[in-house]
């Protein structure tokens, strides 16, 4: 009893334990073990805390807490709530995967010291930034989450200074800034018509005021949030700027930064602005996204621009989700978006490893893979027809849920989405069997410019000499080193495991949806405290 | 509410030429923009917060209404810190791509280009089958016997340049690996 009452105190630790980490990460910048132990230890004690957390989240539902005592439509509130738990611990056990793999590559690449130094610090405050706006109980620490998140990604996407990452990283910083300004304006307007930025408290107000500026505040809102998740016309961004980041950046970006713009424009769609007066047009959008996205995934040669292509149009889905508006469909949506963030990113890892493998991430110049490093083309496979949602795998399971709340709403609009997220799978398909065929199936020399690296080996396969084996094995661990390996694969298993867990997952998203489409256990739970302790 | 109209023109300049200057190409003008636009911001969220009033120290005798609004304030020195850090941040990467390249315009993204000057994706000429792993026979139909003659002799020719490449790799990885070895038994000898 004691245990679970109390789980919710310890909720700003999963923010400050980041924090704390990443201060002490950077004192110890010239040690670069110590550096590495304080940051993984700092990330298990986050997880560890936040998977307690939603196990008392799925038992008592919302809970609030209130930081320095303030009373809650004044002071800042952080909100457990079953989505924002399982949000904050699926995304800090997939950093924590990113951060061994990244490891990993640091080890073998025997980067000791430089910029690199500031990589750990960076990632914690990340982490910190994203468990912030996951937890955020009002607006602006919503805002504020999203900058701690932004700035630490800039530092992370422009690593190492070269020409390209500050090309990319110039037009990533001027994109954010500029939604984030959208996100601040709005918020002053919101405050301006409401004297509130507490979202339990707006879920009252904003019902009060004029249609019309409500209308106006909303779409300030999603489009603000539209841009942070890249949603259709407000994506161009992310394919340019993600692919140059190192692999393990990116991976950690495509898995989280835009996830947070779509858990915060759930919350907007259920919390603040219940109803379905935009429903339409996200459905357009939603729409949009998903056929832009795929056509342009199967446009691109390099295998990173493709995933983050496909990035962009299965963020398509979880619109379309949302924007159905029943429960079913926002069930589907909870646990689509945690299985996106696993699979996205352990493709973005396996990317990083055919990249150190076969010297390039560009498809045209891949091949033989699959015999070179069978383990890699299994690592590979998996996340792919997940991707891809083929049955037995969580992708599958997700877009059923999506399709069933689509055909039950039944209007021509869900049709039209309906097929565009069967055409849109099946494009998946295609672009990640691209992939297979010539990256993992194809012989390497039949592929443009062939990296040598990938010519020795497979001219050793074709003529079995026992003086060529002993070279290829000992390259081969080196190519691949061994912890980026198991990373890799233990996010890969994760990802399978939703597959296996599916029923109890499915629970939990179900009565995450049912409690958001309420909204009273959250709205309890951030003011119902204080009726008790003092009255309004 | 009342809102001050100087307070709300000042605003309005602030927001037109920030993001005037946010088109531009230039990334100081962008960051100038960036600025700007964000001090607008802070004089909304100031006009968002309702007429002057007294500091909000509390005194007994001072009634409830006379106070001024200090969440608004306390936002806006938020948002200042912010802005002061992301100016900070891009003043610095300004500088790199100066250091870098010598210009202070953005450029495009040479990858991106590349795709858009590629034509509509063809099958025929991307799928690559090699001619001996195909199981169709050559001239089971026209248009594709004519477009694989040239096949065997462009893989023949990839194929003897892979194998000189490989042979160079070969070369100096077997040094390389005879290098490390001798380090390993000098290490062993120590």
């Amino acid at each position: 009893m004691m245990g679970t009452q109390t789980a919710i105190d310890y909720a700003p630790l999963a923010v400050l334990l980041p924090i704390f980490g990443a201060a002490l990460a950077f004192v110890l910048r010239r040690h670069v073990m110590a550096q590495r132990s304080v940051t993984i230890g700092a990330l298990v004690v986050t997880l560890a805390l936040e998977s307690w957390m939603l196990v008392s989240a799925w038992q008592n539902g919302a809970q609030a807490v209130m930081i320095g005592g303030w009373a809650p439509p004044f002071g800042i509130s952080l909100v457990v709530d079953e989505f924002s738990a399982l949000m904050l611990v699926v995304s800090t056990a997939v950093s924590l995967t990113v951060l061994l793999y990244a490891t990993g590559q640091g080890m073998a690449d025997g980067d000791e010291d430089g910029p690199v130094s500031v990589f750990h610090p960076a990632y914690l405050i990340l982490v910190a930034g994203v468990s912030n706006a996951f937890l955020a109980g009002d607006l602006f620490n919503l805002y504020v989450g999203f900058e701690i998140l932004l700035t630490a990604s800039y530092v992370l996407l422009t690593l190492g200074g070269t020409t390209a990452r500050i090309r990319a990283g110039v037009t990533y910083v001027v994109v954010s800034v500029v939604s984030s300004v959208l996100f601040l304006v709005a918020i002053g307007m919101i405050y301006a018509a409401t004297g509130t930025v507490n979202m339990a408290d707006l879920a009252g107000k904003l019902a009060d005021i004029d249609p019309g500026t409500q209308m106006v505040l909303h779409v300030m809102l999603l489009v603000a949030f539209g841009v942070k998740a890249a949603v259709f016309p407000l994506s161009f961004w992310l394919p340019d700027s993600y692919p140059t980041a190192p692999a393990p950046v990116t991976a950690v970006f495509a898995g989280l930064l835009t996830k947070v713009g779509v858990y915060a424009m759930i919350r907007t769609e259920t919390l603040l602005f219940p109803g379905d007066r935009l429903n339409g047009p996200l459905m357009v959008v939603a729409l949009l996204t998903m056929l832009v996205g795929i056509l342009g995934a199967l446009a691109q040669a390099d295998f990173k621009r493709m995933l983050s292509f496909t990035l962009t149009s299965h963020i398509g889905y979880m619109v379309f989700g949302l924007a159905t508006g029943s429960a079913v469909a926002l069930a589907a949506t909870v646990y689509y978006v945690a299985h996106h963030i696993i699979v996205q990113t352990s493709l973005f890892l396996v990317a990083g490893l055919m990249e150190r493998r076969g010297g390039t991430t560009n498809v045209d110049r891949l091949g033989s893979l699959a015999k070179l490093s069978p383990v890699l083309a299994v690592l590979f496979f998996i996340p792919a027809m997940n991707l891809a949602g083929i049955p037995p795998f969580s992708g599958f399971l997700g877009k059923l849920g999506l399709l069933r709340g689509g055909v039950d709403l039944g209007t021509p609009l869900a049709w039209a989405l309906l097929a565009g997220a069967l055409v849109t799978s099946l494009l998946t398909l295609l672009a990640v069997a691209r992939v297979w065929n010539r990256a993992f199936w194809r012989r390497a020399e039949d592929a443009e410019e062939p990296d040598p690296i990938l010519l020795i080996a497979a001219d050793g396969g074709a003529s079995p000499a026992p003086v060529k084996a002993g070279p290829i094995v000992r390259g081969d661990s080196e190519l691949l080193p061994r912890t980026m390996v198991y990373s890799t694969g233990a996010l890969v298993l994760l990802g399978v495991s939703l597959t296996i867990f599916a029923g109890p997952l499915f629970d939990l998203a179900d009565q995450s949806a049912q409690q958001m489409m309420e909204r009273t256990p959250y709205i309890e739970a951030v003011l119902g405290g204080t009726n008790a302790g003092g009255g309004p | 509410m009342s809102v001050n109209v100087t307070l709300l023109i000042v605003m309005g300049v602030l927001f037109a030429s920030g993001i005037y200057l946010l088109l531009e190409r230039s990334l100081t003008r962008v960051l100038l923009g960036i600025i700007l636009v964000g001090n607008g911001v802070n004089l909304l969220i100031l006009a968002a917060g309702g007429r002057s009033g007294h500091a909000p120290l509390y005194a007994a005798d001072i009634p409830a209404e006379d106070y001024a609004d200090p969440l608004p304030q306390a936002l806006i020195l938020t948002a200042i810190v912010i802005t002061f850090a992301v100016t900070a941040f891009l003043l610095a990467m300004i500088y790199r791509s100066w250091v870098i390249a010598r210009r202070d315009e953005l450029t495009d993204d040479a990858e991106d280009r590349r795709v858009a000057a590629k034509s509509a994706y063809d099958f025929e000429e991307d799928s690559e089958v090699a001619v001996e792993t195909s199981e169709f026979p050559e001239d089971a139909d026209d248009d594709g016997a004519v477009e694989r003659e040239g096949d065997p002799v462009r893989s023949a020719a990839a194929r003897a340049a892979g194998e000189r490449l490989a042979n160079d790799f070969r070369q100096a990885s077997s040094e390389e690996s005879a290098g490390t070895n001798n380090h390993r038994r000098n290490r062993k000898a120590r």
